[in-house]
């Protein structure tokens, strides 16, 4: 019996006390006609045949160097983030609700508050959502609830925008009567017009959602979209990579005054890519709204003898208070991918970021100089990129990918499904951990692909 | 002491620290940062050391009893955390998973399968990034069902008072108005109640079996009789599946739709709070309402199904395909235990909370339903103890600390006054029972004798008791640099 420590003798005692003659007259209260028989399940595994068998699976990957981005992002993580964050103290605790004995969850949690506050320049940090996705629909909601001035609950949403995070925020926001316009974007740039905006000026409009950096890898002119949303009584909903933030303008200092809402995915912050989770989403405010924030939020307080401590606070907002009326369902959020960010920014620290950043800027605009070289590739947008561009060449980007894949690469994400305007455009990224060799040997393979084609 | 405390201007870890390129971006100054952000610099020692001695600073299941009623606070087997996290796992892209993530797909494929056999159910979509998530999406499905049928006057949720606050929040978040139901003086559904509540505006039920107060509602079919007569649909809240693993099934009991928390009844981590993970199940009549990704094997190559083909799903919760590291983790504990294995979950997590109940009556605690077996939980009540010594269920709480045991549940359900939720869980020897009895025994002694030594515990620990009104008047939410 795995995990179970009960000896014959010990289970002969527990029956005795209770009284009953087996484990069986314990479910007597169940009606025997629900009772289901044998499971149809495949036999216990020893811990060695199941270690075989997952590392049989993982081999069933194929490792191929990475070049796609597009929400989830290849960085180094170094070796003390997860030896530190797999501890069994912080693995297997749960949500600290007795304080006192959950203060280094607590701390941890108001450190990467602190961290996340800064880097977005903003006041308050919550201790984690789900994911990118999930933290953008909690943020339209927080808007819609925030924003006393707007009754429309609109809410104006680029296209330029991750269109897996659109199609998150419809199935969330779908029961909730809010209207999502969707924002067209220039063709020549990439990016937002702020100009675009002007039929929606004057109208009641509760939130912008201003992506930075967008989908395609463009900068958005994020500070005239703050400036038109603060004009307009818009919410400006920050949708930005953490990552980016220790080069790029933070987004409370976007505009005049600065987003109201900064959102997005924590996952380019020692996270691993793991098939697509478990990821984490942040979110960060205005002091003002903090009370229409969602999940969890830690402050620091003192103890009865006067000394600093940790809890769990303004929980007033949460569902185990405020049931129906909670600011959001959720309860459980990413702690363990929120302690592993902690420790992942505190080993980078300011500087430590801004390099990965730049690094990963400066070989994708390596990449798309070698790509651009190559005869009948194009860049697809004039904007000025971070460390993703789109790109393509006069064969199915379908094809391209998979000649990628049979040399080992994975090429990028395909836009065609979701931008069929596109062509056949292909979404590339390249991070820190790409060397210039891997860049050179992307680039000749497409040259390649080509020639051949 | 904070991270900040320990950071010294122009200190890095520097074996993580990139070669400075010296080169400037090609971004419009207008776009970029002008000041620091206020992240420590420090050395990686000063890191790894900062952060082990938080580690030390909390309770878990590793070091501690931690018999929190509800949570399923059982050992999360090491191997789980190894083999997820495998690079051949770790490293796969999403948007490559279906070119070259292989042998993912075919384990999250496997517990799909294995999680709707569990269940009774006839399809599980894996997508769900935790319970409250899951729930959200099953009450969406409830939604759905009735508009593609355009019996749009279904706008009322049903849902028991004793209900976990989640279930509220979440079908109200699904765009329903919640409706509760009273709870009977054996801790059933109150049947007569649920006759008067149902009607053509009953969009579906929501609950959990065995409920919050740690009892086997017996009348289930009878409440799944009239909620299906009313028109609506039965929602099984999977918070409590550990108590039944491998004896009965949600599906069996006439549930339409049903949410699992891996990291309660498949022993993922609950990581101080997370990740957790959520799968759906439900019936034939909500398969097309499933949220995507849901995993078929097509020959021998696995793939996710497209909207297209599921023109009526709910559509999306997450990113991408969910938090595929928690469910890894989740199939192979399955594996391990296999039937046999998983049907003894239920077994010994039930004799386990049956004994230690049995044994705190006789140590002279007071049982909320004393006419009921216990499920794998069960409460008590201190309301004699607060009336009578004026020592209440969280100064009792705080003086376990002090002993070395994570405390129970506290004040939930609401309906019981003075209540303690306790689930000790099937991984925890007869020892560890006879242990915290012994424990109890000793604080209710002093409780009677020195209740002042309750009311100011914890005595032990990092920090005593906080100001928990100061936290919420005067919120510090974020270190500021003097």
């Amino acid at each position: 019996m795995p995990f179970i420590p009960h000896t014959e003798a010990d289970i002969r005692e527990m029956l005795a006390a209770l009284g009953v003659p087996s484990t069986e007259t314990l479910f007597d209260e169940i009606p025997a006609e629900l009772c289901c028989g044998a499971l149809d399940l495949p036999p216990a595994l020893k811990e060695m045949e199941v270690t075989r068998l997952m590392r049989a699976r993982a081999g069933q990957n194929r490792p191929l160097l990475c070049f796609a981005g597009a929400g989830a992002y290849e960085h180094h993580i170094p070796a003390a983030v997860w030896a530190v964050t797999s501890r069994g103290e912080y693995y297997s605790a749960y949500t600290p609700y007795q304080a006192e004995a959950s203060q280094g969850t607590l701390q941890v949690l108001y450190e990467y508050q602190s961290m996340m506050a800064s880097l977005t320049a903003m006041d308050v940090s919550n201790a984690s959502l789900y994911d990118g996705a999930t933290s953008l629909a909690e943020a339209v909601l927080m808007a819609v609830r925030t924003n006393r001035k707007s009754h429309s609950r609109r809410i104006l949403m680029p296209k330029t925008v991750h269109p897996f995070y659109r199609r998150v925020v419809r199935t969330i926001v779908g029961s909730q009567a809010l209207e999502l316009i969707e924002l067209p974007y220039d063709v020549e740039t990439g990016r937002v017009d702020p100009a675009s905006l002007e039929i929606h000026s004057g109208t009641d409009i509760a939130a912008l959602v201003i992506p930075q950096i967008n989908f395609f890898g463009v900068l958005e002119a994020v500070d005239e979209l703050t400036v038109w949303a603060a004009a307009n009584g818009a919410i400006a909903i920050a949708l930005v990579n953490p990552m980016a933030l220790a080069l790029l303008k933070p987004p409370g200092e976007w505009g005049q005054e600065g987003a109201d809402i900064a959102c997005g995915d924590g996952q380019p912050l020692g996270i691993p890519l793991s098939g697509g989770g478990p990821y984490f989403g942040f979110m960060c405010c205005r002091k003002a709204h903090v009370h229409q924030l969602p999940g969890r939020l830690v402050g620091r307080t003192v103890d009865m003898d006067g000394k600093p401590g940790f809890t769990l606070t303004l929980q007033a907002r949460e569902q185990h208070i405020r049931r129906g009326r909670a600011t959001s369902n959720i309860c459980t959020n990413q702690g363990l991918m929120v302690t592993a960010a902690t420790i992942y920014m505190a080993l980078l620290g300011p500087e430590g970021l801004r390099r990965v950043a730049l690094q990963s800027h400066q070989n994708t605009l390596s990449l798309m100089s070698s790509l651009t070289a190559v005869d009948s590739v194009e860049r697809v947008f004039s904007g000025p990129f971070f460390h993703e561009a789109v790109f393509r060449t006069r064969r199915p980007a379908r094809e391209i990918m998979d000649g990628l894949a049979e040399r080992g690469i994975l090429g990028g994400h395909e836009l065609a499904r979701d931008y069929p305007e596109l062509g056949e455009a292909i979404l590339v990224c390249v991070t820190e951990t790409r060397t210039q060799e891997d860049i050179e040997s992307y680039a000749r393979q497409i040259a390649s692909l080509l020639s051949h084609g | 002491m904070l991270i900040f405390d320990r950071s010294r201007r122009g200190r890095a870890a520097h074996a993580q620290l990139l070669p400075e390129s010296g080169e400037s971006p090609a971004i419009p100054d207008y776009l970029l940062r002008k000041t620091r952000p206020a992240l420590p610099e420090v050395s990686e020692l000063d890191a790894v050391r900062h952060y082990t001695r938080l580690s030390q600073q909390n309770y878990s299941i590793d070091t501690q009893f931690y018999p929190l009623g509800s949570c399923t606070m059982k050992y999360n087997p090491k191997v789980c955390h190894d083999l997820a996290s495998l690079p051949g796992f770790l490293n796969t892209h999403p948007l490559g998973l279906e070119r070259t993530g292989q042998g993912t797909l075919a384990g999250l494929y496997e517990l799909q399968e294995m999680l709707a056999e569990i269940t009774g159910m006839a399809g599980v979509s894996l997508a769900c990034a935790a319970g409250a998530q899951g729930e959200f999406a099953g009450v969406a499905m409830i939604r759905a069902y009735h508009r593609l049928r355009d019996d749009l006057a279904r706008t009322e949720m049903l849902v028991p008072d004793a209900a976990h606050g989640t279930n509220p929040a979440s079908a109200s978040m699904g765009g329903f108005r919640v409706r509760e139901v009273a709870t009977d003086a054996d801790g059933n559904v109150d049947l007569t109640a649920l006759e008067l509540a149902v009607g053509p505006q009953t969009a579906g039920i929501m609950l959990t079996n065995p409920s919050t107060l740690g009892v086997f509602d017996q009348h289930i079919r009878a409440i799944a009789d009239i909620v299906h007569r009313a028109g609506g649909l039965l929602y099984y809240d999977g918070a409590n599946l550990n108590a039944i693993a491998g004896k009965v099934r949600p599906g069996d009991m006439g549930f339409d739709v049903i949410h699992l928390n891996l990291h309660k009844t498949f022993s993922t981590p609950h990581g101080g709070g997370g990740p957790g993970a959520g799968p759906v199940g439900v019936g034939d009549k909500l398969l097309p309402f499933l949220p995507l990704p849901v995993i078929v094997k097509d020959g021998s190559r696995y793939r996710m199904l497209t909207e297209t083909e599921r023109p009526h799903s709910i559509g999306h919760l997450v990113t991408f395909a969910g938090n595929v590291g928690v469910l890894l983790r989740a199939y192979v504990y399955i594996r391990m235990l296999g039937h046999e294995g998983l049907e003894r979950v239920a077994e010994f997590s039930t004799l386990n909370a049956n004994y230690l109940l049995k044994k705190l009556v006789e140590a002279g605690f007071e049982p909320a339903f004393p006419q009921r077996r216990a499920a794998h939980e069960f409460i008590i009540t201190l309301k004699r103890l607060a009336k009578e010594h004026h020592v209440t269920a969280l100064d009792f709480a705080k003086r376990l600390l002090d002993y070395g045991v994570h405390a129970p549940t506290v004040y939930f359900p609401l309906l019981i006054p003075e209540c303690f939720l306790i689930e000790p869980t099937e991984t925890e020897s007869k020892e560890a029972l006879d242990a915290f009895v012994r424990i109890m025994a000793e604080i209710l002694k002093e409780a009677e004798t020195d209740p002042d030594r309750l009311k100011s515990a914890p005595h032990s620990l990092p920090v005593r008791r906080l100001d928990e009104v100061r936290a919420a008047r005067h919120p510090d939410l974020a270190y500021k640099s003097e």
